[in-house]
């Protein structure tokens, strides 16, 4: 549904973003990652008409954006939070976008109930909001139109742990019911509970793309723990299975999880712990790729 | 096509909505010059300047006390104060960052654009109604609080050119506002920069010819009494163009290729 061909884009003689491509089928929720200033939002503006191409395209169902001809009804956008003006009341906010999108005007409470914001938080003005009110608030405006296709920038931001949890769901069950999802993040952890698909970037380049498991197939491995870590790790060694060291006193095995199993039971030995490496492999994984850990661990202000 | 776009609960194509009509668009405009408190306020404040322009030509004593005496003065607050809401239309939406959320809204910029003129427009029309009846009321009142008898004439081609001159100046600030796209800035243009100018023409013999063509203050005030001629029409109209055509056209410009973030 959202296709980015050969999207690069220049500010001046630097690349904000360069050749950058990619694809959200609908039914997906894609996970768009990268430290802060990796070219995320340049994408994400250039896909929806806000910043014009220095070349390549950016299409929303086979069409440019600016060509929609209402395109809050097709794509539901949330790029800032911030962006919203201090004086006005929650619900003055949706009200004025559904009059754009010539929606029904119930459908305003609908979205405000929606999102947590019924009652009192609606009618204050969004200069008292928290950041976590004000994404709320901006997730209302992007539903507002009944959308197909979702475009979100970081978010979680300032959302509580709560918050998270309740818009990952959302996103997942928008995405189950056909929609299509393209959000982006900073923070490795926000994303990968939810997206199918994973798109890294940066330094303007996509250095990773891939569905989570084929992500995770290359590097991940697998987390074992036992009693005995020194006679786990020969047991492995013996079956010329490789060994690293692992979170606390587990270690990452370079072998699929039933490989694993085997050589233990051959050798007698007693296991506590099983499993796909997983997050942390991802983890890792998106460190080595973006090749900053400190940027990526860095929580925008 | 695949057998995967024929999945009938994964729609491959986005349903056509029709886009909002300007109508729709120019309502959203007007609400929004409103819907804030700076907005509400600045409407207030053009209000009761309106009520004490009238009670101050009721009570002084020499001053004219026809219907069509009364229509001029009411027309000064508005015409100082209106350009202000004029520009905030248009600046408010950097300085408080909505540009995103309306561009994204509706991606055709030009469309918004129109949108904003037109609802400056209406507003422009909306505040000589209101000076309009304010000078009823300070007619009906004029024996009242004076030796002055009712004078309810007045020419069409006086509220004609009243209208367009409220417009053109509503205009103004909608156009400075483009250009600048920064509240404090284009206010303290807007009110600055003709000054100095007329200022300037004025002082300078030389720049007499100037001054007759492309002052707007010069120009515009034989707007408001009656029987302009066609010298008078072309010199407004060159002046106009000067403070309102060009800082918009320019200003459309760049807000067509400007990148919002």
């Amino acid at each position: 549904m959202i296709t980015i061909e050969h999207l690069t884009k220049a500010y001046g003689g630097q690349l904000a973003v360069a050749d950058v491509s990619f694809s959200c089928p609908p039914g997906t929720v894609t996970g768009f990652l990268g430290p802060n200033g990796a070219g995320k939002s340049t994408t994400m503006r250039a896909l929806v008409g806000l910043a014009e191409p220095t070349s390549g395209t950016a299409t929303v169902g086979g069409r440019r954006y600016r060509d929609l001809p209402n395109a809050g009804r097709s794509v539901g956008v949330l790029l800032d939070a911030g962006a919203q003006h201090g004086g006005r009341t929650g619900r003055e906010v949706l009200t004025l976008a559904s009059r754009v999108l010539g929606v029904d005007r119930r459908r305003v409470d609908e979205a405000l109930e929606r999102v947590g914001l019924a009652g009192r938080p609606a009618g204050k003005r969004v200069g008292q909001y928290s950041l976590g009110m004000r994404q709320r608030l901006g997730l209302a405006t992007a539903l507002l139109g009944d959308p197909q296709v979702l475009v979100l920038d970081e978010p979680a931001n300032g959302l509580d742990p709560e918050g998270i949890f309740w818009m990952r769901g959302l996103l997942r069950d928008f995405a189950d019911r056909g929609g299509t999802v393209l959000l982006s993040s900073h923070l490795l952890h926000e994303v990968e509970a939810v997206a199918d698909q994973l798109v890294v970037i940066s330094g303007g380049r996509i250095v990773a793309q891939g569905s989570k498991s084929e992500l995770l197939a290359g590097t991940g491995g697998t987390l074992v723990r036992g009693p005995d870590r020194a006679l786990l790790a020969k047991a492995l060694e013996v079956a010329g299975i490789g060994v690293s060291a692992g979170p606390d006193d587990a270690l990452v095995a370079d072998a699929e999880a039933l490989a694993v199993g085997q050589a233990v039971a051959a050798a007698g030995v007693v296991l506590t712990e099983l499993r796909a490496a997983g997050g942390a492999g991802l983890e890792d994984l998106f460190r080595s790729l973006t090749g900053s850990s400190h940027e990526v661990q860095e929580v925008q202000a | 096509m695949s057998t995967a776009t024929l999945t009938p609960d994964r729609p491959r194509t986005l349903a056509d909505h029709p886009a909002p009509s300007l109508l729709q668009l120019v309502r959203v405009e007007l609400r929004k010059s409103y819907d804030t408190r700076a907005g509400r306020w600045l409407l207030i404040v053009i209000g009761l300047a309106v009520l004490a322009v009238v009670a101050l030509s009721l009570f002084v004593e020499d001053a004219p006390k026809t219907f069509a005496d009364h229509f001029g003065f009411t027309q000064l607050p508005i015409s100082i104060l209106l350009p202000v809401l004029g520009i905030l239309l248009v600046t408010s939406e950097w300085s408080q960052r909505t540009a995103m959320t309306t561009f994204t809204l509706v991606p055709r910029r030009s469309r918004v654009l129109v949108a904003k003129v037109l609802a400056a427009t209406v507003l422009a029309v909306l505040g000589v109604a209101v000076a309009a009846l304010a000078a009823v009321v300070a007619t009906g009142l004029t024996p009242v609080f004076s030796d002055s008898e009712r004078d309810w004439g007045i020419s069409a081609a006086l509220v004609g050119q009243v209208l367009v001159v409220q417009v053109v100046t509503v205009l103004a600030g909608v156009a400075f506002g483009m250009l600048l796209l920064s509240s404090p800035l284009a206010i303290v243009l807007y009110f600055v920069l003709p000054t100095v100018f007329t200022i300037l023409v004025s002082l300078v013999a030389a720049l007499d010819w100037v001054r007759d063509w492309l002052d707007l203050s010069t120009t515009s005030m034989p707007l408001f009494e009656d029987g302009l001629d066609a010298q008078g029409w072309l010199q407004f109209g060159t002046s106009a163009a000067l403070w309102v055509l060009l800082p918009m056209v320019l200003g459309w410009l760049r807000i067509l290729r400007t990148e919002v973030a």
